[in-house]
């Protein structure tokens, strides 16, 4: 299929069809036409994804091979597994909207382009694998759901697809932390710890209160996303609560109170100057995620390589038994 | 699905890939790998796409060689189906209290 043709400033009277149609709920598919803020938007907001899934690869990484024993490890490295996958479907249903995955990996080795910044902290003890899986993929869950209705196809599919996958992960993490919080007092204090530092980044995980973030209204209009991030914050703040309760862990915040009003867990006010820093750069690990990343694609050049020289010599070898 | 090079022109070609859920079911997309020849281009596809038992057949195609309809003309190109009401069932009238299914 051809390359999609860059367009001219937006028709109005195609922006208004183009509207009309999001409005009646409809699905928008690569090939039909749409604002070309709407197509920048989501390959933004697509790719910054898709690298969060494959940078979310390198913490959990870290552990595998430190596993407390089988069990614990297959899961392990499954999941890991999984996160490739979650960013290949999403990296393909970029590609749709007429952007190459080399150009996306690249910006995101150059350090260019966004990801989510909770990978920027270190993993410091078994337990953070706990807690990843519980509060980095439950996070990710609840905004996840909500992206599997938006208003774009292949971004949609890819959600829904990720979705049934993430639930495991999400239990073989709580499960993790479950476990250590009913075991010795040094593993419980393993879990708290794991906790303690884990909570914040992952309530900033749904980005910037809805006051600041800049393109939110946008978004919403155009079904992109379907919920603001301080709803969805709350969301995943009323399932988590009752669910670190349950095994007997506190959570690192003195403000924390149910409001029996609204039925919500009302949280103390988030440090969003950390949260900043970390996304310009300066969190704990930035550097090192991104050396990371820099090697493993330099260091599999020679697949890619071996992968051409392969397909080359089949289709020579098949040109000269068909002469 | 569009033609997805890399500004060098180094990435490999993109394959479309269409999984059968299970036995007597059609084939769907299910979404695309980048290989460089059909039997690495399967490979990836049962690695992406069916880590869970979710494909008992793949189909791989690539990319360039699917033909698709164009949204733009989607309204005649698809008229000749819609204006027919003759050949659905609930065209024709049968006499009342008859059981015709």
């Amino acid at each position: 299929m051809s390359p999609t043709p860059k367009s001219p400033p937006d028709d109005p009277a195609l922006v208004q069809a183009f509207e009309a149609r999001i409005k009646a709920g409809e699905t928008i598919e690569p090939k039909d036409w749409m604002p070309e803020r709407y197509r920048k938007q989501l390959i933004r907001m697509m790719s910054q994804h898709a690298h969060s899934e494959i940078v979310g690869m390198l913490p959990e990484g870290n552990w595998i091979t430190r596993a407390p024993n089988l069990r614990r490890k297959m899961a392990l490295l499954a999941k890991v597994q999984d996160e490739a996958g979650h960013g290949l479907y999403i990296y393909c249903g970029t590609e749709t909207l007429g952007v190459s995955r080399d150009t996306l990996v690249d910006q995101l080795h150059a350090g260019v382009a966004k990801y989510s910044s909770i990978f920027n902290y270190p993993t410091l003890s078994w337990a953070d694998m706990g807690a990843i899986g519980w509060l980095v993929d439950g996070a990710a869950i609840v905004n996840q759901t909500v992206l599997a209705k938006a208003s774009y196809g292949p971004y949609a599919r890819a959600m829904v697809r990720i979705c049934k996958e993430e639930n495991f992960h999400k239990r073989q993490g709580y499960e993790i932390m479950a476990t250590l919080a009913a075991g010795t007092p040094a593993q419980k204090e393993m879990a708290q710890e794991s906790l303690n530092r884990w909570w914040w980044p992952s309530l900033m995980m749904f980005g910037p209160s809805d006051v600041n973030s800049p393109n939110s209204a946008e978004l919403l209009k155009w079904r992109v996303k379907r919920k603001s991030n301080d709803d969805l914050r709350q969301r995943f703040v009323n399932l988590t609560i009752p669910q670190g309760q349950a095994i007997g862990l506190t959570f690192p915040d003195p403000d924390l109170k149910h409001n029996p009003d609204t039925g919500d867990w009302e949280s103390g006010p988030i440090d969003w100057d950390e949260f900043m820093a970390v996304i310009h750069g300066n969190g704990p690990c930035n550097r090192e995620r991104l050396e990371a990343r820099r090697a493993a694609h330099d260091n599999g050049a020679w697949v890619r390589a071996a992968g051409d020289a392969y397909a080359e010599k089949q289709r020579s070898r098949s040109q000269s038994t068909a002469a | 699905m569009p033609d997805a090079e890399a500004p060098d022109g180094s990435q490999w070609p993109l394959w479309e890939v269409f999984t059968q859920p299970g036995k007597g079911k059609p084939h769907e997309h299910a979404g695309s790998v980048h290989a460089p020849d059909a039997e690495m281009a399967l490979q990836n596809a049962r690695d992406v796409y069916t880590r869970r038992g979710e494909a008992v057949s793949l189909w791989v195609v690539p990319a360039d060689q699917i033909v698709a309809s164009s949204p733009s003309d989607s309204g005649p190109f698809f008229d000749p189906g819609n204006d027919k009401p003759y050949r659905h069932p609930q065209f024709y009238k049968a006499p009342r209290g008859v059981k015709v299914f």
